[in-house]
């Protein structure tokens, strides 16, 4: 028997399984959006400035997630700074919940310019302030930043899992990997679904479209990864949760949306499939676990 | 500085009277679980069942019974181990976690915000919620007694010497003592986290077994939950490489795309209207 067995549940649930969801799919929204932003042509801009919106909706929400979960929700501030000498840092490199506390600040905080940027653009805000935020080098690099710290945030919860001692998330060395895969495709699939109402170009739709079905091949190889590397781990998978997984998460999440990108049916059925997809996949590794109670491990029930 | 201090637990003497569980709810002012009403396990004496926010010592009752004539009861007073190297103040995001000058590890209450990450992080499923405080709470070795001169509470009560407390180094002197006296009696004992080069640097609170870890509830190798931090930062940037290659290049694709069609004259592409 694994040793994680062992450990007890951080009831880690109603609130944090949306945050994983909303957070990776933020972040892979800003990273694609940068990406155009730097990369692409001015056909891109209304996908950027949805990008940019998503991240910020998507960032603030998971602050407010993740702080309606804590047990002292006012004292949510104590990981950012030494509560008994701020205002000294409060920082730990080596513990992601603690990098992942500043990631997710810098990412509200750089993706809100970045979203004030986009409403500037858009004519939405007159202060000339605002320009520098969607024009010049200035605009660029805080964007930049917001889309590094959001593909940090939808991967950076992987790896806080696997950092842990319960049973199948630190069995595994994967669960970031997948879950930044996840992110990824879904934050495509939003924008996918958000950005035709803002002039979305069929240019930039069909470049989103084939970065979604790429990156779901990718989630798909890495959860075939995460599966092998558990090993006799993957008993726990006999349940409500592996029937979850295997029908939600590969069936309708993956596999169903990459046959409608290859067959060319209309993208948005595919996108919200891919959606769905994303949150059971969190639901599944987080119940399956939270699942498992130590005492009755020990009381071998 | 002081040394090191700890527990010793020899669960061959245990009796599983509980005074230590009464001892340590009184001195720390633990609520009632199930607002006072007992609430009976069924299958065990062991109503308790486990450590948690409310229950800082537990008696763990084995019952190893092949019929009615042939079976017998192993009982463990568990607590915080105390680890020499411990997960949860490693991931302990605000700092409330702190090693003591006797190399206990202590939550502060105050400072806790009540993240559980350290309920996942301890590998003896040792932490858990104290409903009143709504932060995370577990035994502190009786830190205010040991500050003021006095004995922890749950060995001050055990009338058994079960729970023995002292400094690390008496402590182990005596568990190997009496792992001795034991094995020359024909009886196999063992002593788990005594040990300064075993897992977790040794625990500062060991115990004294006759069967495996596993039968009571232990780990046989506790490990810290960094252990997978190096791999599993490693995998997540090597796939952010590779999804942010696979953006770049369908873009650069798209690009040639592009320029093929401009250079043979094709119409461009209409907006969107396939969504």
């Amino acid at each position: 028997m694994s040793d994680t067995f062992f450990s007890g549940a951080p009831h880690w649930t109603w609130f944090i399984i949306p945050y994983f969801f909303v957070g990776g799919l933020a972040g892979g929204a800003c990273f694609l959006a940068v990406v155009l932003d730097w990369f692409g042509g001015p056909e891109d801009r209304p996908v950027v400035r949805t990008g940019y919106y998503v991240a910020a909706t998507g960032a603030i929400l998971s602050g407010l997630l993740l702080t309606i979960d804590l047990g002292q929700p006012l004292r949510f501030w104590h990981m950012l700074f030494q509560s008994a000498n701020f205002p000294a840092i409060m920082f730990k490199a080596w513990s992601p919940i603690s990098f992942g506390a500043w990631a997710i600040l810098l990412f509200g905080l750089f993706s809100v310019l970045s979203a004030l940027g986009a409403m500037s653009e858009e004519g939405r805000l007159q202060a000339p302030a605002f320009r520098v935020l969607h024009r010049g080098a200035l605009a660029k690099i805080v964007a930049g930043l917001a889309g590094l710290l959001g593909f940090f945030v939808a991967g950076y919860t992987g790896v806080l899992l696997s950092v842990t001692n319960r049973p199948i998330w630190a069995d595994s060395p994967w669960l970031g990997a997948l879950f930044l895969a996840s992110g990824a495709s879904t934050g495509a699939a939003a924008l996918i679904l958000l950005a035709p109402r803002r002039g979305a170009t069929e240019q930039s739709l069909r470049w989103l479209s084939t970065f979604d079905s790429r990156a779901l091949v990718v989630e798909l190889l890495v959860l075939v990864l995460f599966l092998v590397s558990l090993g006799a781990i993957n008993r726990v998978w006999l349940s409500f949760w592996g029937l979850l997984l295997v029908v939600g998460v590969v069936g309708l999440g993956i596999l169903l949306p990459l046959r409608l990108h290859a067959q060319r049916r209309p993208v948005a059925s595919a996108a919200k499939l891919v959606l769905v997809g994303g949150f059971l996949l969190r639901l599944a590794t987080m119940l399956a676990s939270e699942g498992i109670s130590r005492f009755r491990v020990a009381a071998g029930m | 500085m002081p040394e090191p201090m700890g527990f010793f637990t020899d669960t061959t003497v245990c009796i599983g009277c509980k005074a230590c569980e009464v001892a340590c709810k009184e001195w720390n002012q633990l609520p009632a679980a199930n607002g006072g009403l007992g609430e009976l396990s069924g299958d065990s004496y062991d109503n308790t069942r486990r450590l948690d926010g409310i229950h800082w010592r537990h008696v763990r009752f084995i019952e190893q019974f092949k019929g009615p004539y042939d079976g017998r009861w192993l009982m463990m007073s568990d607590v915080c181990k105390h680890c020499v190297q411990a997960g949860c103040l490693e991931v302990c995001p605000t700092g409330a976690i702190i090693r003591t000058q006797f190399d206990t590890v202590v939550i502060q209450s105050d400072v806790c915000n009540g993240c559980r990450a350290c309920i996942a992080a301890c590998p003896f499923g040792v932490i858990d919620i104290n409903p009143v405080s709504a932060t995370a709470q577990k035994c502190t070795l009786c830190y205010d007694r040991l500050q003021v001169g006095l004995e922890p509470a749950c060995s001050k009560a055990c009338p058994t010497d079960s729970i023995q407390f002292g400094t690390i180094t008496e402590l182990r002197a005596r568990a190997h003592q009496r792992v001795d006296q034991l094995r020359a009696q024909g009886v196999q004992a063992q002593l788990y986290g005594a040990e300064p080069d075993g897992p977790l640097g040794g625990l500062n609170s060991f115990y004294l077994l006759v069967d495996k870890p596993e039968v009571y509830g232990l780990p046989a190798h506790p490990q810290l939950p960094t252990r997978t931090l190096g791999r599993s930062a490693t995998l997540t940037t090597a796939s952010a490489a590779v999804l942010g290659l696979l953006a770049l290049v369908g873009l650069r694709k798209r690009r040639m795309e592009e320029v093929a069609a401009d250079s043979s004259g094709a119409p461009p592409l209409p907006p969107s209207s396939h969504v």
